[in-house]
């Protein structure tokens, strides 16, 4: 057994423990953050399966834009749950 | 005028004066819980006059049932549909005698039909453009169903507390004060663009393509509007500019390839020259279909950041 094939077999391991716990993760941010890692590891594996374009896509489409827009969701949730909780006063709302 | 009043002029059919009311009772100063306890008063009274109960009954009866039996039958004749294409398809890997046909085609004379090396490009934008165009489609149907939901403009300014709150904080959101995120910025976004440009272009003949270069690119400009603020991307990048640069890309990609598949269908000689393999210019049509995919991609991208972010493009 060479090193390609230990490493893809930890690569797919991996693989998949990510994909169990992005659902098993009760909290919101530390599962977009395995979901990114998901990502990072299956462009690790489009590499390693001759499919370099692929890889390139996933790594900007699955571990950057899609990042993006799971952070800039979860926060606009976060407001609305502060907001909802504090109401509308509480003077982080307003333009500084 | 009181509650009272508003609501029989609104059973009267007089909705102008009940927006007028929800947008002087929904204004930021005023407390949540007074707006959603008048709230609650004015859906109450709706269901408790017969006019409202009639309504809400007659949407039970006929448009709920009418609902689920067109649903419930689309759904079933959908799966017979597809359920009948299946079993009509050769068993995977038996008895199939296109499936090394076309690999092999592919891979012999890729090179000589398309002009590309990477024989990838040559596949999904010459032998299977359609498929691609397909995708460049979804991507721009995508973009406009999210501008549908999370636009943010005059005509579309829902009466929610939310809304108030995101059109207030456009300039919030301008983080170019930032000292770190801005030189950083400056350093690394000329890269990302070089690299997402080297990507688009050399999509023939290195792996790459329209669409991961796109995607580069699109990430560069997301990153561009953090480090120096959206007003910045917003001088070069309005939401009219993207609709027109998303649908130019897109009706250059449709017009091309139907010329080339009405020239090929009928038996004319293709005219577009294919190049030297392995240069930039090679491959015939398929630089210029990466280029117009990868602009579609990039928009699309950062039309998603965008309107995630602020619920507008620009300020056009």
């Amino acid at each position: 057994m060479n090193f390609i094939t230990i490493l893809r077999i930890l690569l797919l391991l991996l693989l998949v423990t990510c994909a169990v716990s992005v659902n098993l993760t009760k909290k919101l941010l530390p599962s977009v953050v395995i979901f990114l890692a998901y990502s990072t590891i299956m462009a690790l594996l489009w590499i390693l399966m001759e499919a370099p374009d692929l890889a390139i896509t996933e790594a900007a489409v699955g571990a950057g834009v899609s990042g993006i827009l799971f952070f800039v969701t979860l926060r606009k949730v976060r407001e609305e749950d502060e907001k909802d909780r504090s109401g509308p006063d509480n003077g982080k709302g307003n333009t500084p | 005028m009181s509650i009272r009043e508003r609501l029989d002029r609104y059973l009267a059919g007089d909705f102008e004066g009940m927006a007028e009311f929800l947008d002087t009772q929904e204004s930021p100063d005023t407390p949540r819980e007074k707006v959603k306890n008048e709230r609650k008063l004015l859906t109450e009274k709706l269901a408790e006059s017969r006019q409202g109960q009639a309504v809400i009954s007659a949407e039970k009866t006929v448009f709920t049932r009418l609902y689920r039996v067109v649903s419930v039958t689309c759904c079933i004749v959908l799966t017979l549909v597809m359920l009948y294409c299946i079993a009509h398809l050769p068993r995977y890997g038996y008895d199939n005698p296109r499936a090394d046909e076309v690999v092999r085609r592919y891979v012999e004379d890729g090179l000589a039909e398309t002009g590309a090396v990477n024989i990838v490009a040559g596949m999904i934008l010459d032998y299977r453009a359609f498929d691609t165009l397909g995708e460049s489609h979804v991507l721009f149907t995508a973009l406009l169903c999210v501008t549908i939901l999370l636009r943010i403009d005059t005509k579309n300014m829902r009466r929610e507390f939310e809304d108030y709150y995101t059109v207030r904080r456009d300039h919030y959101y301008d983080t170019g004060r930032d000292a770190i995120l801005r030189t950083i910025g400056l350093v690394v976004v000329p890269c990302i663009f070089v690299y997402g440009i080297y990507i688009l272009l050399n999509g023939q003949v290195s792996p790459g393509g329209g669409f991961s270069g796109g995607a580069v690119m699109g990430a560069g400009l997301i990153i561009w509007s953090q480090a120096r603020g959206f007003s910045h991307v917003d001088r070069l990048l309005t939401a009219r500019r993207l609709n027109i640069l998303t649908f130019a890309a897109l009706a250059f990609y449709s017009l091309s390839k139907c010329y080339v598949f009405f020239m090929g269908a009928n038996g004319f000689p293709n005219h577009i020259p294919k190049g030297i393999p392995g240069a930039i210019l090679s491959g015939g049509l398929i630089l210029p279909l990466d280029i117009a995919v990868g602009l579609v991609v990039t928009c699309t991208m950062y039309g998603f950041y965008s309107l995630f972010r602020r619920g507008a493009v620009g300020n056009a």
